[in-house]
C-alpha cells in the first residue's frame, strides 16, 4: 500500500520534472522572450518562498524584502564586473584580470551577506508588530535603495542611478551560462541555461523551506506567529528566533538577487523599488500564505501575468484607439485580478489544507 | 508526605512589588513541596495575578528571594522561566490556534530539545530521532490529558474544555518542576469544573507539583493541599483548606466585616 503510494509519488515527480525540463525547449519555438519570462518567474518563486519564511512562517510582515534582493544583486555586480577595478587602483592591482567570481563562491557569499543584512535590519524591529513592523521594514527597504542610488560620492561604489553594467554571466569550472551550449547536436541558448540554473535553485529552495516548515525551528516560528506571549511562556527565545527568520528569508533574497544581476548583465536601483517589495508580498498572500505550493502558484501567476498581458494588451489598445495603453491596461487587469481573488478566496488561491473539521465536543 | 527541606519545589520569601503609589504585594512568601497542589486565592485586586506574574518573570519584584528545586531562581526574561522549570497556562486560554493539537504540544518540547537549522535542512539522523521523540512524547501527553484522538485537529476547533486540557498538556511538555495554572476554571460550567478537577487530581497523583490561582473558592478548598490567601497585597492566611476556612481575616476579606461565621 505505502510502497504503491511511493511509486505513484515518484511517477508524479518524474512527470513534473520531465515537463519542467522540456518546457523551455517547447516555449523557445515561440521565441526566446517566453523562456526569459519563465526564467524570471522562477526567480520570483525563489523570492516569494524566501519571504514566505518571514511572513508566512514567523508572521512578520516585511515590506522591505526587496532590500535583500538588492543586496545580493549589487554584491554580485560588484564582484563580477569591471566597475570596482575601474574605480579603485588597489583593487585593480589585486585583480589585474578583473574580478570574476564563480557561482560556487557567489551563492554562499550572497546568501551570507544577505543573511547578515536580514538580521541587521531585523534587530531594531524585534519589538514591533503588525502595522508598525510593516512600516519600519518598508522604510528600511527604501533606505537600502536610496543608498544604492547615492553611494557614488566620494567613493564610487554603486555608480548611483546609472547602475552597474557589464556584469559577468554566471560561470562554473569554465562553463558559462552566458554562451549557447551544444549538447547532442541541440543548441541550448543562454536563457535556457539560466532557466535550468534557476530551476535547480528553486528546487533547493522548496526542499529547504519544506524541511524548515516541519522542524522544531519551523514550529517555533509558527508558534510566534500564532501567539507571541504564549510562545515566550513556553520558553521560546522569540528574539533569536525572529532574527533567524529574518536571516533565513534574506538568504534566498540575496541568492536570487545575485542570479538576477548575472541574468540581466545590468542592474540599477530602479529594479529594487517599493513596488517590487509589494509585489512579492502580494505573491505570498495571493497564493496562500505559509503554504509552499500556494506561494509558488502566486509567484508564477503574478510574475508571468503581466508579461502575458503585454501580448494581449496590444489588441485592446488598438480597439480603444490607443486610449488604453499596454502599461495602464496591465496594471488595471492585475489590480482587478487581485481584488477578485481576495474577495472570492480570502486565504489565497491555494491555502494550506484545513485538517480541522470542528472537533466533536468531549463527552 | 514528609515536609523536609529537600522536597521543596518553590520557595519564595519576602516578595514586594509596588506600582507607583500602589503596594501590590508586600512581603509575600510561599513554600511549595513536591507533589502538592498549592492554591492562591483572594478577592479581586488582592495581588494574585501580580504575584503570579512575578513568579513567571513578567514583572521584576522590588524585593524577595526565590529558590526553585533548591537552586536560586531569578526570573528575568519570560522565556527563561520555562527553561528553569515553571510552565504556565493562561486565564484566557492562549493556544496556537492554527496549529494542530499535536503541534501545540510539540512546541512545548522546544525548550527541552536542541536541533537547529542545520539539522533540519540536512535531515541528520540526530534531527530525525529527536523529531520522532518529540512527536511521541506529545502524543503521550495528549493521551494523558484525554484528547489523544484530536491530535490532528487544529487547536481552535477544540471545545473550551479540551482547549484547557491542551494547554495543560503543552505546559506538561516542558517537563516542569512546577505547573502554574492561572484561573483554570474561569468560564467553565459545573460539569467542566468537575472534569478539570479530576484532571488536576490525576496530575497530582503522578507526583507533579501544581500552583493554582483561582476565584472559585469552593473548587480550591476541595482541591488544594495548602492555600495562601491574599488581600490588598498582604498574605492574610496560609495553611490547609480547613485552617484557612476558619481564619477570621479570610472570612472578613471575603464576606465583609459585618459577617459572623456560623
Amino acid at each position: 500500500m505505502t510502497s504503491m503510494h511511493k511509486t505513484k509519488q515518484w511517477i508524479v515527480f518524474g512527470l513534473a520534472a520531465a515537463l519542467l525540463l522540456a518546457l523551455p525547449l517547447f516555449a523557445a519555438q515561440f521565441g526566446q522572450g517566453w523562456v526569459r519570462i519563465m526564467a524570471l518567474a522562477l526567480l520570483y518563486v525563489m523570492l516569494a518562498l524566501g519571504l514566505n519564511i518571514v511572513v508566512g512562517y514567523a508572521g512578520l510582515l516585511d515590506l522591505g524584502y526587496v532590500a535583500f534582493y538588492a543586496v545580493g544583486a549589487y554584491l554580485y555586480a560588484l564582484v563580477a564586473s569591471p566597475h570596482l577595478t575601474d574605480n579603485f587602483e588597489s583593487l585593480k592591482a589585486a585583480f589585474p584580470n578583473g574580478m570574476h567570481f564563480p557561482i560556487w563562491a557567489v551563492v554562499p557569499i550572497a546568501a551570507a551577506v544577505a543573511a547578515v543584512f536580514g538580521m541587521l535590519l531585523g534587530a531594531p524591529t524585534l519589538k514591533l508588530r503588525g502595522d508598525y513592523l510593516a512600516i519600519v521594514t518598508l522604510g528600511f527597504g527604501e533606505i537600502i535603495r536610496v543608498f544604492m542610488n547615492n553611494l557614488e560620492y566620494p567613493l564610487n561604489i554603486t555608480n548611483g542611478p546609472r547602475g552597474i553594467s557589464q556584469i559577468d554571466p554566471m560561470h562554473l569550472f569554465g562553463f558559462s551560462f552566458g554562451q549557447p551550449f551544444t549538447l547532442f547536436g541541440h543548441e541550448f541558448p543562454s536563457v535556457t541555461l539560466y532557466y535550468y540554473l534557476f530551476l535547480v535553485l528553486v528546487v533547493f529552495t522548496i526542499i529547504i523551506s519544506h524541511r524548515l516548515e516541519v522542524s522544531r525551528i519551523g514550529r517555533a516560528w509558527m508558534a510566534i506567529r500564532e501567539d507571541e506571549i504564549a510562545a515566550k511562556a513556553m520558553g521560546l527565545n522569540t528574539r533569536n528566533l525572529k532574527l533567524l527568520a529574518f536571516g533565513m528569508g534574506a538568504t534566498f533574497g540575496g541568492v536570487s538577487g545575485a542570479m538576477f544581476a548575472s541574468f540581466q548583465g545590468f542592474i540599477s536601483p530602479e529594479s529594487f523599488t517599493l513596488a517590487e517589495s509589494v509585489m512579492i508580498v502580494a505573491m505570498v498572500v495571493l497564493g496562500g500564505i505559509g503554504h509552499i505550493p500556494g506561494v509558488i502558484l502566486g509567484a508564477l501567476l503574478l510574475s508571468a501575468l503581466p508579461e502575458v498581458l503585454r501580448y494581449v494588451a496590444g489588441d485592446v489598445q488598438a480597439i480603444t484607439g490607443g486610449r488604453l495603453d499596454a502599461a495602464i491596461l496591465r496594471q488595471l487587469l492585475i489590480a482587478l485580478a487581485m481584488i477578485t481573488i481576495m474577495l472570492v478566496r480570502q486565504r489565497g488561491l491555494w491555502p494550506a489544507p484545513e485538517h480541522g473539521k470542528a472537533a466533536p465536543a468531549a463527552k | 508526605m514528609s515536609k523536609n527541606t529537600s522536597d521543596i519545589v518553590l520557595e519564595v520569601k519576602g516578595v514586594s512589588k509596588r506600582f507607583g503609589g500602589l503596594q501590590a504585594l508586600s512581603d509575600v512568601g510561599i513554600t511549595i513541596h513536591k507533589g502538592q497542589v498549592y492554591g492562591l486565592i483572594g478577592p479581586n485586586g488582592a495581588g494574585k495575578t501580580t504575584f503570579f506574574n512575578v513568579i513567571t518573570g513578567l514583572y521584576t519584584p522590588d524585593g524577595g528571594t526565590f529558590h526553585l528545586g533548591g537552586a536560586p531562581y531569578t526570573p528575568t526574561a519570560v522565556h527563561e522561566v520555562a527553561a528553569a522549570g515553571i510552565a504556565r497556562t493562561f486565564q484566557n486560554i492562549r493556544l496556537f490556534p492554527e496549529m494542530t493539537a499535536l503541534e501545540n504540544v510539540m512546541v512545548g518540547r522546544h525548550v527541552r530539545t536542541h536541533s537547529g537549522l542545520i539539522g533540519a535542512i540536512f535531515r541528520t539522523p540526530a534531527f530525525k530521532a529527536e523529531e520522532q521523540a518529540i512527536a511521541r512524547r506529545a502524543q503521550e501527553l495528549l493521551d494523558y490529558v484525554g484528547i489523544g484522538k484530536f491530535a490532528e485537529y487544529k487547536a481552535r476547533t477544540l471545545s473550551y474544555g479540551d482547549q484547557r486540557r491542551l494547554e495543560i498538556a503543552r505546559a506538561l511538555a516542558t517537563d516542569p518542576k512546577l505547573i502554574a495554572l492561572d484561573e483554570p476554571a474561569a468560564g467553565m460550567n459545573a460539569t467542566e469544573k468537575v472534569v478539570l478537577r479530576e484532571l488536576i487530581d490525576q496530575i497530582r497523583r503522578d507526583g507533579r507539583t501544581i500552583l493554582i490561582i483561582e476565584h472559585d473558592v469552593k473548587l480550591m478548598m476541595g482541591l488544594c493541599d495548602r492555600l495562601t490567601v491574599l488581600d490588598y497585597g498582604k498574605q492574610i492566611a496560609e495553611g490547609t483548606a480547613a485552617e484557612v476556612q476558619k481564619n477570621e481575616k479570610v472570612i472578613e476579606a471575603y464576606l465583609g466585616s459585618g459577617h459572623k461565621a456560623h
